[in-house]
Formats: structure tokens, C-alpha cells, sequence
């Protein structure tokens, strides 16, 4: 029994944070309507910026304290929400997941920029000595980080609980939630009480990073991800409302990795593959059996129909001969790129513009799956990651041709998507993101980190022979570039061929109203598998071109954190569209590698928050800021060229082809000249 | 006890026999409220039926259980002789179960020639995506000549290729109507299609209503506040009350019951 209570007690300082986490994200749910994918990066700066002030430049701990968590973590709070959040329509759902994963992707890119490069250890502990153990509960001994975690925790979350029940503010938060505009009708100030609420849970945010930091002994930012989506699980076991047990359950979570690890062999099936996913595992559960989460993020305000539409795409309308001139541009262009890479082109710069082109296939299951679906998935960098080390596998072990076994892969990859389309048929937006994120963690942490499978960090080395069985395959030649270009103008085919046929009909209708969709007759449950198989076998695709290009197939290159990077760079530059889709990963590829070589490592992550930046304006522009600026750029080039053209058109329809706002709505002239 | 149609003519039985909608002790509530209470009433081929009540009586939600957005916690739904049971919203509707909603519901980036078109499709069934990858799945002749034909029925003929996003609320009614209409429903079920309209656009809206009835033999569901517009598109009146229908009667003889009267007025039978 002491040997039950000494594991099970070892887990709980490890649970407090994870019950901050949770309590945090509630607070911000429960007063905001935002779920807070960027928690864990809030979390992960604080503790950066803490222990660069403790450790690097001797600033005294409760100085330190001051200054990140009472002063910075609230202030980056209120600036999320002053700058980011309220712009967004409290009815956007899929704009605050999206913008909610952009922050987490983005602002930790930000600070080796500010900072540089920093190899963070030995966090002070904010309250006792890490290094005295204070007491000893059946036999754990309870060092002063773990004390000083548990002892905070419990303040925090009795203070917070107090706020929320028993506060004429957590009254108002909690009325917020629910209508901002209602409660201003009843005469509260509603953006303070919202401004309030992202400065108390970015305090959190802060605390729960710095008293996390010197239980860990070097700073890694994935702790902070992983950590913050364990509180995901403990957050939706609460159905995201109660915050007694969603603390409860975080510390269970721990308290139970705790117990399997101290009992279960170490070589056992569940302790390889269950204790590293079993926040994810709880996660999954979650979203599947509380009835609560399966109209998470749905706008329950009855106000809604205030707020405005979302703002049409903006699309450019051009005239037949620009439309002429336009594509013979492209022709052109296309016809000297490839001329370029099997002649001239330099064999570093013809390597990037490959791993653009592989990446180019990647992305285009996420135009397929969340820009013609409106399916939000997290997971289509696992989805290549399962094609990739499929084929690879197959080679290794089959002889199988890595092309061959790519198809198989592209086949395995598909049934996966299935599996994770099933399992979220009843989840919409924000839960199936979270679902997806779910599945891309427990690939990550319990298949994609088997040495059998991956071959741990260093990966599947690709050999010539297993491309190449007759020799026509030579990846130090041009082979790898019509690979590329063939695999790609393949997809692009397809993908084009979907968008304007039934399916892609289906699919638009299904974005503008599932209820109508269904209302005439389309099986949503079918097209949602539908899309799901074939962005999997898509993603399954580029992953094994990719390994091909990369001449191996790596856990690195397909971890969770790229299958919201790449989410993040395809919303920027247009997930709508095939192009958006290229020039997302070329664009990608090719500003990654003029960093890399031409500016110091510190500002290897610019190309990131350039992304994120542009990623932050989804709301505004569903379409993609690059799509908008382009299509804009082209109205207004039209409107200036094509001047006499316009002005021979008939009346009405003058308006298609310039740019929005050039000439009053027919009902305005209508009106003017009545 | 509700007063049935068959009293103004056949008997309830021989109604509900040949009925292409029969709804039988349907009852719905959310938590502790009872939306709709044992509610029974059918509508014959060809007939037009409105169903009315002040705001909260469970109209839409009666709605709703009989295209299965919603799954009634009792009774049945038989629809062409076939009982409906845990039947999905699609299969209600590819049987001939057409529907407009309260709520504008329209597909916002496409066009309304494309709102018609994917209606004519999904009526027919799922797209094959092979037929996409093969560049088969472009429109037959035949599916726009029916097409044209809706747009021109419902006067949206010059609107034909404008996206919805830029109409007005009254257009994207007719809009919704057409989206029904191309799938050639048995029975067309209409949620407050004149919320928005201007007297004379709802005048209009409820002849075309009637025009379809009487010329395609359709029969229609109303649910309608506009009482004129009942009065001129309908040929019998379920009048619905707090969960319970109160009244099944032509319209004229519904207006003259003392309990809708209460019902929408508050005062003393």
C-alpha cells in the first residue's frame, strides 16, 4: 500500500501544472468563447523569459516572478485579446481555432529572434529550495519546486473557483461567454470583463510555466505543448465548465502515468505504447464520450445574428483577355522553370525548389481537406509521416519498390484518415481539430518514437536500391525532380478535377449549411469520410515523395508541431485554392533556406512568424492574405488597364470586373437615381 | 383533443390512409420542456396544409422531427407509406421531403444556378467521385433544361449566376424555395417562407405556393405568421399551441375557434 500511495503521490506535483492548465483554459473558455490553443506557448515564453532573467543574468527569483508573471503574462494577455481576439466575430468559430493554433505556432518563433539562442537550465524554484527535500509522504520525498508547485496550485485554484462562483465578476464572465451583447444591454462593460478575463488566465499561463520550469532541467519546448494538450484531456473531461474536476482530472492523469510506471514492466506493450499517449488517449476519450464536447466552440449567443456575415472570399473576376495574358504567364513561367531545373539550375537551389515541390503535395491535402472539406485536421503531417515510414518499412524489410510501397503507404494512410473520420463524425470544428491534434500526438509519442518503426532520430536512411530496383532512378540526377512534378501536376489534376465536379460541389454546399446540405439530400457522414480518405491518401503521397527527396524517412519531419505549421503557412497564402497550396510550401522552403544561409541562426524561425502573421488575419481573410492581396492587386490593375473595355460593358455588369467598392450597389443607384 | 380534417369531410382514417405525410403521437422535449405534446395530423397528395401558432407552440420543431434533424422522443412519421423511424435527414429527403427554413440556410459561395444544380445531383443521390476524376460529373442537358425551368418558375432566371452572398433576404427565400423545388418533392415544407418579404413580395411568394400545388399536385407544409398568406395558399389549417395542436380545420373555421383566439390573443374562451 505505501508503495501504491509513494507512486501515486510521485505524479502529483507533475499534475499541478497540468490542473493550472486546465483551470486557465476554462477561464479563458468560460469568459471569452476562445479556446486557447496558444496556452501553452504563453506558458513556454514566461518560463523562457523567467529563467533568462534568473539564470543568465542573475535577476533576483521574486523579481523575476514580478516582472513575468504579476506584470508580463497578464500585459501579453491583454494584448491577445486587444489586438487579436476581439476582432475576430464571437460567432467565427473556426477563425479563433485557427488563430488560437497560429499564436501557439508563431509566438514561440519569436524569441530566439529576441533573445537568441538560449540552452536554459536549473530554473529556480519560486518558493522553497529545489534542492531541500522538506518531507517525505510514504516514502516520496517532496523536494521544494515540487512543494512550492503543489502548495501555489491549491491557492490559485481555490482563489479562482472563489472569483468565477462567488464574485460579481465571475458572474459577468460568465454571462460574457455567453452574449457579450446581452450583458452590455444590462449595463455591464463586457470588453473589460473579457479584458480581465485573458489577463487572469494568461497569469496563469505565466505561474503554471514558471513553477513548471524547475521541475524539468532544461527549457524544451515541446514539454509545453505536450503539457498544455494533457490539460486539453483534463479540460474536456470537464466538458469545459467545471474547474474543480478538470483540476481533479489532470492531476488524475498524472497520478495514474505515475502508478503504470512504477508497476507495469518496462518492456511491456502498454508501457511502450500507452503511459507516453495517455493524456492523448484521455483526449480522444473525451471528445467521444462527453456529450458536451461535441458542440464545443458552436456560438450559443442569441444575439448572434448581429454580428455581420463573414466576408465573402475575395475573388478576382478578370476580364476573358487578361484572363489569356494572365495564363500565358503562367505557362511561361512554368516552362522556364522546368527548363531552369533540368539545365542551369544549382544543385543546392534545385534541392529546395524539389522539397518545395514534395511539400507542395503535402499541403494540397489540406486544400482538399480544410479548404474545399472546411474540415479542420491537425494531422496531416502524421498522415505523410504514415505513408512515408510505410514505404520505407516495405523496402527495408520487403524489397518492395519505395514507389510501389509509396502506393501502399498512400493506402495506409487513407484507412487511418478513415479510422480518425469515424471516430469524429459527431465532432465539428474546434473538437475535431482537437481530435486530430489527439491522434498526431499518439502517433508521435507511441509509433513514430519506436526505433522498429522510425528508427528513432536519426530515421530510415533511404537506399538507392529500393527507388531504383532496374536502375532508372538516380536521386543525384534530374530523377528526383520529375518525380516531384509528375507526383504534383498528378495531384493538382485531381484535386482540380474534385473541386469542380460532384464531390466539390457537395463540399461547398456542406461549408455554406450541413443542415441544408442534408435537407437536399447529401449523405454529410459519406462526404466527410470521403474527404478525409482522399487527403490521406494525398498527404500519404507527398510523405513518401518527400522521404524520397530527402533520401530518408524521418519522425522529425512529421512530428505534430509541423501539422500546425504547415496548417498556419496554407491558411496564410490560400487554403483555398491549388495555388495557394504551392506557394505556401515554396514559399516555405525557399524563405527557409535564404535564412538559413544568408542570416545568423536566430532568425531561423522568422520564416515561421512571417507565416503566423499572416495567419492572424484569417478572420478577415478566409481566403488567405496572399489570395486577397492578389486578387485585389489584379482588380485594380484591371480597373487602371482595362479602363475603356469596363466602361463599353453594359451597366451591370461593369461591377464583376472592378474592384469592390469602385461603383455604388445596384440598390444605391437605384436609389440615387429614383 | 384536437379536431381532425376528416370531420370537414372523409373520416381521419381514410385521410390518414391515403396521406403522403402522416405524423402520429409525436412528442419532443428539451430537458424539462416539452416542445412538442403527442402531436397527430397528416396531409393528403396534392394538399396544402398550414400549420400555425403564435411564437413557441413547436412548430419548427415538429418540423425538424419529421425531416429527422431532430429524433421525436415518441410517436411515428410515416411519409408515402413508409414509416420514417431513425431514417436520416438525406433519405427523408431523396424520397420527396422538400424544406425551407426559418433561418436563411444557403450555401454562401456559390451561385443560385449552382445552389440549383447541387440539389438536382445530391436528389439523385451521392456524386462517384470517380466520375469527378474522370471529368464525367458535368451537368446533363436534361439536369439543366429542369434547372432553367425552376429559375424561371420562381423568377430567379436573371439572378441565375449571381453568388447569394450578394442577395438580399427576400431573394435568398426564393432561393431556398427553388433548391426544393428542383428535387420535384411530394410534399414541399415550407418554415415561414414570407419572414422578410414585403406584403407584396409574400402575395406573390403565396401564389407561386399555390401555383405549385395545384399545377405539379405537390403537397404543401406551411408554416407561416402571415395569416393572409395562409388564408390564400392553404386548403386546411393545424393550428399548434404550446407543444399541442389546438385546431385541424379549413382556415376560415380555424380563425373562428375560440381557442386560437386565446391562443394567439390571451383572451377568455
Amino acid at each position: 500500500m505505501s508503495h501504491f500511495l509513494g507512486f501515486a503521490i510521485s505524479g502529483i506535483p507533475y499534475g499541478c501544472p497540468y490542473a493550472l492548465f486546465a483551470v486557465g483554459l476554462i477561464l479563458t473558455y468560460q469568459a471569452t468563447g476562445v479556446f486557447n490553443f496558444a496556452f501553452g506557448a504563453q506558458a513556454y515564453i514566461a518560463a523562457f523569459i523567467y529563467m533568462w532573467l534568473t539564470t543568465v543574468h542573475g535577476f533576483p527569483v521574486w523579481a523575476a516572478f514580478v516582472l513575468i508573471v504579476l506584470v508580463f503574462s497578464p500585459g501579453l494577455g491583454l494584448i491577445l485579446d486587444r489586438f487579436v481576439f476581439r476582432n475576430i466575430p464571437n460567432t467565427n468559430n473556426l477563425a479563433k481555432v485557427v488563430t488560437g493554433i497560429t499564436l501557439f505556432v508563431g509566438m514561440p518563433a519569436l524569441l530566439p529572434i529576441f533573445f537568441g539562442s538560449q540552452n536554459l537550465q536549473n530554473a529556480p524554484s519560486i518558493l522553497f529550495n529545489i534542492n531541500n527535500v522538506y518531507f517525505h509522504i510514504f516514502s516520496t520525498p517532496i523536494n521544494g519546486a515540487e512543494l512550492a508547485t503543489m502548495v501555489v496550485t491549491v491557492v490559485v485554484l481555490v482563489a479562482v473557483v472563489v472569483l468565477m462562483r462567488f464574485t460579481p465578476l465571475g458572474l459577468q464572465m460568465r454571462g460574457a461567454v455567453e452574449s457579450r451583447r446581452l450583458v452590455e444591454l444590462d449595463g455591464v462593460n463586457a470588453g473589460r470583463v473579457v479584458a480581465v478575463a485573458w489577463a487572469v488566465s494568461s497569469f496563469l499561463a505565466g505561474l503554471a510555466g514558471v513553477l513548471l520550469a524547475p521541475l524539468q532541467y532544461q527549457l524544451q519546448p515541446t514539454q509545453y505543448a505536450t503539457l498544455m494538450v494533457g490539460a486539453f484531456a483534463a479540460a474536456a473531461w470537464a466538458a469545459l465548465r467545471s474547474m474543480p474536476i478538470a483540476a481533479g482530472v489532470a492531476i488524475l492523469i498524472a497520478v495514474v502515468s505515475a502508478l503504470m510506471q512504477g508497476y507495469l514492466p518496462t518492456g511491456s506493450w502498454i508501457y511502450t505504447y500507452v503511459i507516453p499517449s495517455l493524456p492523448y488517449i484521455a483526449l480522444a476519450l473525451a471528445l467521444l464520450v462527453v456529450p458536451g464536447l461535441r458542440s464545443i466552440g458552436e456560438s450559443t449567443d442569441p444575439l448572434a445574428a448581429v454580428d455581420p456575415p463573414p466576408p465573402p472570399p475575395m475573388r478576382a473576376i478578370r476580364l476573358p483577355i487578361l484572363d489569356r495574358i494572365i495564363r500565358t504567364l503562367w505557362y511561361v513561367l512554368l516552362a522556364a522553370f522546368v527548363i531552369s531545373m533540368l539545365t542551369w539550375m544549382p544543385r543546392t537551389w534545385e534541392d529546395v525548389f524539389n522539397t518545395g515541390l514534395c511539400l507542395s503535395t503535402v499541403f494540397l491535402s489540406i486544400t482538399l481537406i480544410t479548404g474545399m472539406g472546411g474540415q479542420l485536421s491537425l494531422a496531416q503531417g502524421t498522415l505523410a509521416g504514415i505513408g512515408a515510414f510505410t514505404a520505407a518499412q516495405l523496402a527495408n524489410h520487403l524489397a518492395f519498390n519505395m514507389l510501389a510501397g509509396g502506393l501502399i503507404g498512400a493506402l495506409f494512410a487513407t484507412v487511418v484518415a478513415v479510422v480518425l473520420a469515424v471516430l469524429s463524425l459527431r465532432l465539428r470544428g474546434l473538437g475535431l481539430a482537437l481530435m486530430t491534434l489527439a491522434a498526431a500526438l499518439f502517433f508521435d509519442s507511441s509509433i513514430f518514437n519506436q526505433t522498429s518503426i522510425t528508427n528513432g532520430t536519426t530515421g530510415l536512411a533511404l537506399q538507392k536500391s529500393w527507388v531504383a530496383p532496374f536502375g532508372f532512378f538516380n536521386p543525384n540526377e534530374h530523377d528526383v525532380f520529375i518525380m516531384s512534378m509528375v507526383v504534383l501536376v498528378i495531384t493538382v489534376l485531381v484535386v482540380n478535377l474534385l473541386r469542380k465536379g460532384t464531390v466539390g460541389q457537395f463540399l461547398s454546399a456542406m461549408r455554406g449549411s450541413e443542415t441544408a446540405a442534408a435537407g437536399i439530400g447529401i449523405n454529410l457522414t459519406w462526404q466527410r469520410i470521403l474527404v478525409f480518405a482522399l487527403s490521406g491518401a494525398i498527404a500519404g503521397v507527398g510523405g513518401v515523395v518527400y522521404s524520397i527527396q530527402q533520401q530518408a524517412a524521418n519522425s522529425a519531419d512529421w512530428n505534430y508541431l509541423y501539422s500546425l505549421a504547415f496548417v498556419v503557412i496554407v491558411v496564410t497564402t490560400g487554403v483555398s485554392t491549388v495555388e495557394g497550396a504551392i506557394q505556401g510550401a515554396m514559399g516555405y522552403i525557399v524563405t527557409q533556406h535564404i535564412l538559413n544561409a544568408y542570416l545568423p541562426t536566430r532568425f531561423n524561425s522568422l520564416v515561421i512568424v512571417g507565416f503566423a502573421f499572416g495567419a492572424l488575419t484569417y478572420a478577415r481573410h478566409p481566403e488567405g492574405v496572399l489570395e486577397y492581396q492578389k486578387a485585389r492587386s489584379t482588380m485594380r490593375w484591371q480597373q487602371r488597364v482595362f479602363k475603356d473595355r469596363i466602361a463599353a460593358m453594359p451597366a451591370d455588369q461593369q461591377a464583376m470586373f472592378l474592384p469592390a467598392g469602385s461603383v455604388p450597389a445596384p440598390s444605391v443607384r437605384a436609389a440615387e437615381s429614383g | 383533443m384536437a379536431e381532425h380534417a376528416g370531420t370537414q369531410g372523409p373520416g381521419p382514417t381514410l385521410v390518414e390512409d391515403r396521406a403522403i405525410l402522416s405524423v402520429r403521437g409525436v412528442s419532443k422535449s428539451f430537458g424539462g420542456v416539452l416542445a412538442v405534446s403527442d402531436v397527430t395530423f397528416s396531409v393528403a397528395p396534392g394538399e396544402s396544409v398550414g400549420l400555425v401558432g403564435p411564437n413557441g407552440a413547436g412548430k419548427t420543431t415538429l418540423f425538424n422531427c419529421v425531416c429527422g434533424q431532430l429524433r421525436p422522443d415518441g410517436g411515428t412519421v410515416v411519409f408515402d407509406g413508409r414509416d420514417l423511424g431513425r431514417m436520416p435527414t438525406f433519405k427523408r429527403a431523396r424520397l420527396g421531403i422538400g424544406r425551407t427554413y426559418q433561418r436563411i440556410e444557403v450555401f454562401s459561395e456559390l451561385t443560385v444556378r449552382e445552389h440549383l444544380l447541387v440539389a438536382e445531383r445530391s436528389h439523385l443521390g451521392d456524386g462517384r467521385f470517380w466520375k469527378d476524376l474522370l471529368n464525367l460529373s458535368a451537368p446533363k442537358p436534361e439536369e439543366r433544361a429542369r434547372v432553367e425551368e425552376v429559375l424561371e418558375l420562381v423568377n430567379l432566371t436573371d439572378k441565375a449566376d449571381t453568388p447569394v452572398a450578394a442577395l438580399g433576404l427576400g431573394m435568398c427565400r426564393l432561393v431556398e424555395l427553388a433548391r426544393a423545388l428542383v428535387g420535384e418533392p411530394k410534399l414541399l415544407m415550407a418554415d415561414e417562407p414570407s419572414s422578410g418579404l414585403d406584403t407584396h413580395e409574400s402575395r406573390e411568394l403565396g401564389e407561386v405556393l399555390r401555383a405549385l400545388q395545384r399545377e405539379r399536385g405537390m403537397a404543401v407544409l406551411l408554416v407561416e405568421h402571415d395569416l393572409g398568406m395562409v388564408g390564400q395558399c392553404v386548403d386546411r389549417t393545424v393550428v399548434m399551441d404550446l407543444g399541442e395542436v389546438i385546431a385541424d380545420a379549413p382556415f376560415e373555421q380555424v380563425m373562428a375557434d375560440p381557442r386560437v383566439r386565446h391562443a394567439y390573443l390571451g383572451t377568455k374562451v
